[in-house]
């Protein structure tokens, strides 16, 4: 018995191996066309230094908040008030900080306790009452969004202390003397990143093929590695062209990593999944189903805190309006990205490409001069053939 | 009399397993003809086949109905001839009135306008006619199981039914409720409305029916003249169960140890109706090696019994002790019971067993987690080991341990669901129906796991409603009815007419008996 599964044939398994994995990397080529196709229509405006910089910090707070909505979209719930908690947070910093001049450390870690509270309350409901999310995050919603005006009575309030704004218009330090317009700190970072990953990639398959495991085809293994340092050396190159590496982009990539790492290999993701998959089963098999369920909306209340403090940050001033529709590009990102609307199936990887395919056509559209009205027309259209594609996938 | 139904030659097959073979079978104008045998001998098959939920063409055999062939394509044809089906779970909207239930499909009215006083005046008509004394405006969720029934009676009458098929219809009800019903259908005779009542109890049998017919895999084995012939209860037990049990179980060798498991004065109530005790304050005891089987008819509180005790997964109010190798052992949630020890093999295999979307693996691994990761980190090659280790010992037949579990067949998602418990590595396993929707062969398989099981130590509770299957696998069957252990058997003792016997005499005591709950009435009760 044991030999059988040793001497299987190898050929089929190689054909079945990209076949299996071009889903999963179906989104990311998508991107890489979408890109492709501004990259022209723009000539080339897309992927100057600036541009991309900017690209960077306009969208950091919806992939911050895909991460977490991830998350909860995978326990099988939704979470449609994380715009307005972002505003209110946003507010609540505003005050505490231009109003009440609170030191900066203190207003922040506040402001991230204040979302964790948010998420908590609301998760409460959800998980222990067994009330849909769809109905308490609704009101939420129009809770946080009226007690953001509130706050701020109706007015905008800024501007920041320079330390804050720091937070989403500042830039790593320049550690060696400048040299002409590059900005080797950050060269040398993408260049560390690039060795790590597939250092670590290389490792792990390593690994795996000593224990007798299947893995990918060499061939298949060299080519990603390949196209991986190239994309991660390119970007920063192109990123370190310009000032350096942003601090929010700092932030979103430990982030991204961070839940990378927990969706995939950690016990807690393992069975947050399994409470998606199948809450019931879960249950029976001693999965703690309204704990972690609780848990997924605290972490998407912090992690809306954060977007709200790098959006506020960015703008340098708070207003009622912030946080206006985020929900909708946030949860658009994750079903962009593969996850199921019934839960158990996303990725990390899936719902940040997700963000960043939305991030770029508003991008490209805003360079071509296409109105604001016919870009949500497109936004929306591509949201739902993202999702046809992807039923019309499984059901194959 | 003519025979105003007869069923020639039925015979169906679902994916090579015969469910009915070349049954006949025969209603006379206002006759009461009762349907029984035991749980997956065909009676439902055969009414489905009746009621055309399975079209003509799906099974072999003729149906004649008032002297003609008919080939009903859905169920509208054989409710346009007057037959009626009214299942187990009754089919009524909980949040309507009892008027719109009734008129659900066919509301009297005029240009699609529903005629509410129609639909009230003729609602109150067929209420009176089932002697039922409720308003027509009252919610079905407001009223009690018994009256429910009565309701769907009501709906049956409606259509103007000329053949009602009632399946069980009083498994759910009190002696009062149940009394009341079965004076409606001798009222119905009286009118010429023929009926087919399937039941188990045989004492309501005896009263109403002018026929029996005692089916059994699939093919009638008896039927009984009851106003030319004497109703020998014995007779119809022994038809229901005689079989060949030979060669269709693995040689057992376990050596039965100490005592693993004492269950003391285990009670539930119902998460719903918290007035009603679901266990009955009940004692059971499992050595290791031992495998003990839980006979009884569905709705006997087997499945409650096992799931309270796997942490509270079922039911409220839970008291009594439980101890594993002599100490008293905490269950006050599942994961609490997963590591004092326990596991639960659930019957409802897709619904409460798996993940089908995710892969075998990740199914193998998810109720010990903590095994293959390290502070809070899954190591994957570990992981991925174990559960290939498991793949191989339980021969799951899969095309690797990345294939999703939706895809496998139901045998292989059992032994995986099995490969999941065993993980845990359990003092006591609690298998409910662990070879329900299996083939013949994977349940052989199944059969063999679970001596190896008993072999290498562990107690084993094996809940089945398939008598030949505890004979042929476990030490020692005990009877469970109406939350209560009323018999228990060893293995050289134990027959299929005894069990039935224990069980259907408790059947008829049931509802009449008090409810102080400890009554065992089994002779052979410790």
């Amino acid at each position: 018995m044991t030999d059988k599964t040793v001497s299987l044939p190898e050929s089929p398994r190689h054909s079945g191996f990209i076949k299996n994995n071009l889903r999963n990397y179906g989104m990311l080529l998508s991107l890489l066309a979408i890109m492709l196709f501004f990259e022209i229509v723009t000539d080339g405006t897309l992927l100057q230094p600036l541009n991309l910089t900017n690209l960077v910090l306009q969208n950091s707070y919806i992939v911050i908040m895909a991460l977490g909505m991830l998350l909860v979209i995978v326990t099988g719930h939704i979470d449609l008030s994380v715009g307005s908690v972002a505003g209110f947070v946003g507010a609540v910093a505003a005050v505490l900080m231009v109003r009440y001049h609170v030191g900066y450390p203190i207003a922040f870690i506040a402001c991230l306790l204040l979302g964790g509270a948010i998420g908590a309350a609301q998760g409460y409901w959800v998980a222990y009452f067994k009330i849909p999310s769809f109905i308490v995050t609704l009101a939420g919603m129009l809770v946080f969004k009226g007690l953001a005006l509130a706050v701020l009575q109706g007015q905008s309030l800024g501007p920041f202390p320079s330390t804050f704004q720091k937070l989403s218009s500042g830039f790593i330090p320049e550690l060696f003397p400048s040299a002409g317009t590059l900005y080797p700190t950050s060269l040398l970072i993408g260049v560390v990143l690039a060795f790590v990953l597939v250092l670590a990639s290389a490792k792990s398959r390593a690994r795996e093929q000593a224990h007798g495991i299947e893995v990918e085809p060499y061939a298949f293994f060299v080519v990603k590695s390949i196209a991986l340092a190239g994309a991660v050396l390119y970007f920063t190159y192109l990123i370190a062209s310009h000032r350096g590496l942003p601090n929010v982009l700092v932030i979103m990539t430990a982030l991204i990593a961070l839940y990378g790492f927990v969706t995939l290999r950690t016990v807690v993701g393992r069975q947050i999944y399994a409470v998606g998959g199948n809450a019931k089963a879960a249950k029976l098999s001693g999965v703690k189903t309204e704990q972690l369920t609780f848990l997924t909306f605290v972490n998407m209340g912090v992690l809306a805190a954060l977007a709200g403090l790098v959006f506020a940050a960015r703008l340098n001033t708070a207003t009622p309006k912030a946080g206006l529709g985020f929900e909708l590009d946030v949860i658009a990102a994750c079903f962009i990205g593969g996850a199921s609307a019934y839960g158990g199936v996303g990725r990390v990887g899936g719902a940040v490409v997700g963000a960043m395919i939305m991030g770029v056509m508003n991008n490209g559209m805003s360079i071509l001069g296409i109105g604001i009205d016919y870009q949500q027309v497109i936004k929306g259209l591509v949201l739902l053939g993202a999702v046809c594609i992807d039923v019309y996938n499984q059901r194959r | 009399m003519t025979a105003m139904l007869e069923m020639r030659g039925v015979s169906k097959s679902f994916a090579g397993v015969q469910a009915l073979r070349d049954v006949s079978f025969t209603v006379e104008a206002g006759q009461i003809h009762a349907l029984v045998g035991e749980n997956g001998a065909g009676k439902s098959t055969l009414m489905k086949v009746l009621s055309g939920v399975y079209p003509a063409g799906s099974y072999d055999g003729s149906i004649v109905f008032d002297g003609e062939e008919r080939r009903f394509r859905d169920i509208n044809d054989s409710e346009a001839l007057g037959i009626i089906i009214i299942h187990q779970e009754l089919a009524l909207i909980a949040l309507m009135s009892i008027a719109e239930n009734i008129f659900l499909s066919h509301p009297p009215s005029r240009f699609g306008v529903i005629d509410r006083h129609a639909v009230h005046r003729r609602t109150a008509e067929l209420l009176a006619q089932v002697g039922l004394r409720e308003s027509p405006d009252t919610l079905i969720t407001d009223l009690g199981v018994g009256k429910q029934q009565l309701v769907e009676i009501a709906k049956a009458l409606s259509k103007r039914v000329r053949l009602l098929i009632l399946d069980e219809p009083t498994a759910s009800l009190n002696e009062a409720d149940s009394a009341a019903l079965l004076e409606r259908l001798l009222a119905f005779r009286e009118q010429g409305i023929a009926s087919i009542l399937i039941s188990h109890k045989l004492n309501e049998v005896a009263r109403v029916a002018d026929r029996i017919t005692v089916l059994r895999d699939g093919r009638t084995v008896d039927s009984i003249d009851c106003r030319t012939e004497r109703i020998e209860e014995d007779r119809i037990i022994r038809s229901m169960v005689d079989r060949d049990l030979a060669h269709r179980f693995p040689e057992r060798s376990a050596e039965i140890g100490e005592p693993v498991m004492s269950v003391e004065n285990w009670s539930v109530y119902h998460p719903l109706h918290p007035e009603r005790q679901v266990i009955k304050n009940v004692d059971f005891k499992l050595r290791r090696g031992e495998v003990v089987g839980i006979a009884g008819l569905m709705g006997a509180g087997r499945t409650e019994f096992a799931m309270s005790l796997f942490g509270r997964a079922w039911g409220t109010n839970i008291s009594g002790k439980v101890r594993l190798d002599g100490d008293e052992a905490d269950l006050s949630s599942v994961p609490a019971a997963i590591a004092a020890g326990l596991a639960y093999v659930t019957e409802d295999r897709k619904q409460l067993g798996l993940i089908l979307a995710a892969d075998v693996r990740k199914n193998v691994t998810v109720a010990s987690l903590r095994k293959v990761s390290e502070r809070g980190v899954i190591d994957d090659v570990v992981e991925l080991k174990a559960a290939s280790d498991y793949r191989t010992r339980m021969r799951i037949r899969c095309s690797d341990v990345y294939q999703a579990t939706g895809d496998l067949s139901g045998g292989n998602q059992q032994k995986v669901v099995l490969s999941k418990w065993l993980m845990t590595d359990p003092k006591v396993l609690l298998l409910d129906e662990p070879t329900r929707g299996i083939d013949v062969g994977a349940k052989y398989e199944i059969y063999s796991i679970i001596n190896e099981l008993a072999e290498a130590g562990r107690g084993v509770v094996v809940i089945s409603s398939e008598m030949p299957e505890l004979l042929g696998i476990c030490d020692r069957i005990c009877v469970m009815n109406d939350g209560a252990f009323v018999g228990e058997f060893d293995k050289d003792d134990a027959t299929q007419e005894k069990i039935m016997r224990a069980i259907m005499r408790n059947v008829r005591m049931s509802g009449s008996r008090a409810d102080d709950g400890v009554a065992r009435a089994g002779g052979e009760a410790r």
